[in-house]
């Protein structure tokens, strides 16, 4: 059995930028693909599938809500949408990932050494 | 209830998902079919962007199922389709698991009815016995009960100690009951005021005997059993007030018992107060059964301890009469050994239980065996299909659990199958179990047994999967496909497990078989016992008693019982008849007292040894067939003229004056200073305490004699067995002439214990043929399932060398080498199995010692014996197949290729 966690990101920041992302309007899993990847200039090298199993968490974890609607190119998909806890939920990851992020950068800071 | 509606809602959330992947390939291939690239180019890009649908799907769905679970379905649906492909394996391997299983459940079923359940009483672990021993009383170590309490102890321990909620002591009897159509001989409980609030059981209709019914002389009263209450009055609640004759005084009926209610071990009909009087009690009478209720956080050692306390008191405060000394009880060293209420009640029938219980453990791992056999040889077939489920991506563990929950599905099928037949298995034992296994009637299959099969049945699933599972889940991918449908001649690893079984299984056997022969030796040396008795199967006895509230003149009593004997040795078909105090093996409890010699000199204050006391009438000793070493009986105008008469056993004579016929003529008595008592005869030695018992040393008292403590006195034995011998006896119509024979004498007097004489030697042996037949039953079921096999592995490995043994024939190996090459090869397993089943024998069997007569653990014969039939079975076993090996064509064989 394959853990999702097996990525090059480390755990939970796909999650993370799927909700940002949702945070700015709902859409469903192929834009969202294209937004993630078009948003970070194409950095960061995910399959577009692993996005499918991070939705299904975030769903059931009540962090997103899904809905079947009509794309803008005229198909039936499933559309994406931030709820209050996952608003919460991201605030609260950002937040901690910052601090995070602080971290690792002074401790990588030159001229300490 | 979420996750309830999710497990509902899956197989749409599952389409929904497959439909979104859908769409997502779908828009993205439009994209690129956008931007310029070629349909079919699209196709595969937009998959190889997307990534292993399968695998993700696989993943989101993880996330809303618990995937163990799933799996687990999985497995078990794949497990009941490849059993479903392979029926005959199926119910060959289940019925082994559910005869295994079965035999398992009955015998744990006893066990813990028996041994595991606690009494039933409240607050059952607080209830204790007041055992005690006295290794200073020679004679009482024959005594299985060790030494009983006498009323006087009752009531200073009572009275004085600091560790008991509760005691009391009581004893179990008989009585007639007169005044309700037949006179009948029913089973009493006296009791001690303290037995009832001891043992805490509410009255069902009533009230219990209170400490005013204990009162000496005090108004009669009586409690009934349910059964009793049943039988007699049909469970009428307004019995209560009424008056039954009991040993001919009336007694009010106060209260019932309610069903089930025991006295300890002892069923009941009628409970009555002892009523002691104080005045009277005597330091000596020991024959009372103590029981008693510890403090909450008394322990047993305390209790211990109290009773050695109050032992010193007891002595100050009673004595046997004027100018004895009340510290002679000194010498026995009375010593308490206060033991759980349950250890009481179980006796030594736990260690038969556990020896009982292990043995059908053995037969459930060689069942295992078996099973494992089975599997290794289908899985031999599956490799392909395993093959194929490794290469679609199914990780070892993966497989192995499959394989495993295969083979616990099969040991739980086989465990439904095993508790329907152990229900049957139940009723077997309790038929078949010695009537004096205790809690026979609270056998029963309950809860914990049920929950003990399927610990059972899941473990054994997971024993003799783990084999297989592990053997074939590895990683052979390749080869298993390359090898795949060619018939190669198997490597000798391959046969390693198959054949490691087989040795496992001939030496469990062996174990097994080794414990059933020494029971069977046991038997048969038991048989060559000399009871003391000859023609069991002719011999009637029946118990009388005449009650003094009947016959109050002792005289008269023994006239009464003579004339009995009289019209009994009438009846036609009746050779002779004779009555005695107590048949031997009839475990009535008979009188001990030591005997002092004439010729002999006794140190002052010293207590002889116990002897057996036994009365008995001229003719009985003829009658039963037991032989008269030395001298004459007694005779009839010698016990009527109260003539100091006695005869002693073989032993004792041999003890006192060296040869029975020295015996003649010497002179011995009960208690200093009363007149001698010639004896007259020499008896041979009787098994009186069953055939494992050495004989004890016997005084034979006349029926009629002179109170060996109240000068003037004459006291008769007023409850005997009487014995007639006829080829009639044990019939109905027989029986029928007894009784009125009887009647014709005295119409008030029942018949109790109305048994052959085989019926009480064959109880006496109850146990070692229960054993026999316990541990028979399991060497057989053993021995089955070892040459199953046998025969098993040698067919499968010769089905394997097909090919092989067809080149030895085509190259001129005669049919024989090849039948001797088969042979050689099983035999050598069965030989193997038999070297370390004897080394374990060896080990185990000393666990039964207690449990063999006249054989010892190690017995040569038995060994030889059992290792000479498996080996000679085994080589049978192996025949078969060999015999199919010769028969091979070999033009046919190598062109099955």
């Amino acid at each position: 059995m394959k853990k999702p966690e097996q990525r090059d990101l480390f755990p939970g920041a796909l999650e993370m930028m799927i909700l940002r992302t949702l945070k700015r309007q709902p859409m469903h899993g192929y834009a969202l693909v294209q937004q993630i990847k078009r948003t970070s200039n194409d950095v960061l090298q995910i399959e577009e599938g692993s996005l499918y199993p991070a939705l299904q968490r975030l769903l059931k974890e009540d962090f997103v809500k899904a809905e079947w609607g009509i794309s803008s190119t005229n198909r039936r998909v499933r559309i994406y949408k931030l709820t209050a806890a996952g608003g919460r939920h991201l605030e609260r990851e950002v937040s901690s990932f910052e601090r995070m992020l602080k971290g690792i950068t002074q401790v990588l800071a030159p001229g300490e050494l | 209830m979420n996750w309830l509606r999710q497990l509902f809602s899956r197989r749409q959330a599952y389409r929904e998902l497959s439909e979104e992947i859908q769409a997502h390939l779908d828009e993205k291939v439009e994209e690129l079919v956008a931007e310029g690239m070629p349909r079919e180019e699209a196709i595969f890009s937009a998959r190889r962007e997307f990534g292993n649908v399968g695998l993700i799907e696989e993943d989101c769905r993880e996330v809303w199922a618990w995937p163990s679970v799933e799996d687990f379905l999985f497995d078990i649906r794949y497990g009941l389709r490849s059993l479903r492909r392979s029926p005959l394996f199926a119910v060959v391997a289940l019925l082994t698991i559910a005869i295994g299983i079965a035999a398992n459940a009955a015998v744990f079923s006893v066990v813990n009815s028996v041994l595991l359940k606690p009494l039933n009483y409240p607050r059952a672990d607080e209830l204790v016995a007041l055992h005690q021993v006295a290794p200073g009383a020679e004679g009482l170590a024959d005594f299985e009960n060790g030494l009983l309490l006498s009323a006087s102890m009752y009531f200073t321990y009572s009275d004085h100690n600091r560790t008991f909620q509760s005691l009391g002591v009581w004893t179990a009897g008989a009585a007639n009951v007169t005044g309700m159509a037949e006179p009948e001989q029913v089973r009493t409980v006296a009791v001690s005021d303290g037995v009832l609030q001891t043992l805490n059981v509410p009255p069902l209709v009533g009230r219990w005997l209170s400490p005013a019914d204990q009162v000496p002389n005090s108004a009669g009263r009586v409690m009934l059993s349910y059964g009793y209450w049943q039988r007699r009055f049909g469970g009428d609640r307004t019995v209560i007030g009424r008056n039954i004759n009991v040993d001919s005084q009336p007694r009010e009926i106060i209260g019932v018992m309610p069903l089930g209610f025991r006295f300890v071990d002892a069923d009941f009909d009628l409970a009555l107060p002892f009523a002691f009087d104080r005045g009277k009690t005597i330091l000596a009478g020991f024959g009372l059964q103590g029981v008693a209720r510890l403090k909450p956080g008394a322990t047993i050692a305390q209790a211990n301890a109290d009773l050695t306390r109050m032992l010193p008191i007891w002595m100050d405060s009673w004595t046997n009469g004027p100018g004895t000394n009340p510290h002679i009880y000194e010498a026995w060293r009375i010593t308490p050994m206060i033991r759980p209420l349950k250890q009481q009640v179980v006796g030594n029938v736990g260690e038969l239980l556990w020896v009982v219980m292990g043995t059908i453990g053995v037969v459930m791992l060689i069942a295992c065996a078996n099973v494992t056999n089975l599997l290794l040889v289908r899985l031999e077939a599956r490799q392909q299909e395993l093959a194929v489920r490794a290469a679609l991506g199914a990780g070892r563990v993966r497989i192995v659990r499959g394989l495993l929950v295969e083979s616990v599905m099969l040991g739980i099928m086989g465990g439904l199958v095993g508790v329907g037949l152990a229900y049957a298995g139940v009723q077997f034992l309790v038929a078949v179990g010695p009537s004096n296994l205790p809690r026979l009637n609270e056998i029963t299959i309950d809860g914990r047994t049920l929950a003990f099969t399927f610990v059972l049945s899941v473990l054994s699933g997971l024993l003799f999967g783990l084999i297989p599972a592990l053997k074939y889940a590895g990683p052979r991918t390749a080869s298993a496909l390359q090898s795949a449908g060619r018939t190669v001649s198997v490597s000798r690893e391959r046969h390693r497990a198959r054949n490691l079984l087989v040795v496992g299984q001939v030496a469990m056997a062996m174990v097994l078989l080794m414990s059933a022969g020494l029971m069977i030796r046991t038997f048969g040396a038991l048989r060559k016992v000399d009871p003391g008795f000859a023609d069991p199967q002719h011999l009637q006895t029946m118990r009388i008693s005449i009650p003094d509230s009947l016959i109050a003149e002792p005289e008269r009593v023994t006239r009464t019982q003579n004339e009995i004997l009289d019209k009994l040795t009438a009846i036609p078909g009746v050779r002779s008849a004779g009555f005695v105090s107590e048949m031997p093996m009839e475990g009535f409890g008979s009188g001990w007292d030591g005997v002092y010699a004439e010729d002999k000199v006794y140190a002052d204050d010293s207590i002889p040894p116990l002897r057996l006391f036994k009365y008995l009438s001229p003719g009985l000793l003829q009658t039963s067939g037991t032989r008269l070493i030395a001298g004459r009986e007694m005779r009839w105008s010698e016990i009527y003229g109260l003539q100091a008469e006695v005869m002693v056993s073989e032993s004792l004579a041999r003890e006192m004056w060296g040869t029975p016929s020295a015996a003649l003529g010497k002179h011995l008595h009960e208690i200093p200073n009363m007149p001698w008592n010639e004896v007259v005869g020499v008896v041979q030695d009787v098994r009186e305490n069953g055939l494992q018992q050495a004989a004890p040393e016997i005084v034979y008292w006349p029926p009629i004699i002179k109170s060996p403590f109240v000068p003037g006195l004459v006291y008769a034995q007023r409850t005997v067995t009487f014995v007639v011998r006829s080829d009639r006896a044990g019939t109905e119509s027989f029986l029928n002439e007894v009784r009125a024979a009887v009647w014709s004498v005295n119409p008030e007097l029942p018949l109790a214990s109305v048994r052959t004489m085989q019926e009480v030697y064959d109880k006496s042996v109850a146990r070692t043929s229960f054993t026999l037949v316990m541990l028979g039953i399991a060497g057989t079921m053993a021995l089955a399932l070892g040459i199953i096999g046998i025969y098993g592995v040698m067919s499968y490995t010769v089905s394997q060398r097909k090919r092989e043994i067809g080149i030895r024939l085509a190259l001129g190996a005669q049919g024989r080498d090849v039948l001797h090459m088969v042979l050689r090869q099983g035999t050598r397993l069965a030989i193997v199995g038999v070297i370390i089943g004897i080394a374990a024998a060896l080990a185990l069997t000393r666990l039964m010692t207690n449990l063999l007569f006249g054989v010892s653990a190690h017995d040569p014969v038995t060994f030889v014996a059992v290792a000479v039939l498996l080996i000679l079975i085994a080589s049978v076993a192996c025949y078969i197949p060999a015999r199919r090996a010769t028969l091979i064509d070999p033009i046919i064989a190598l062109r099955y290729e």
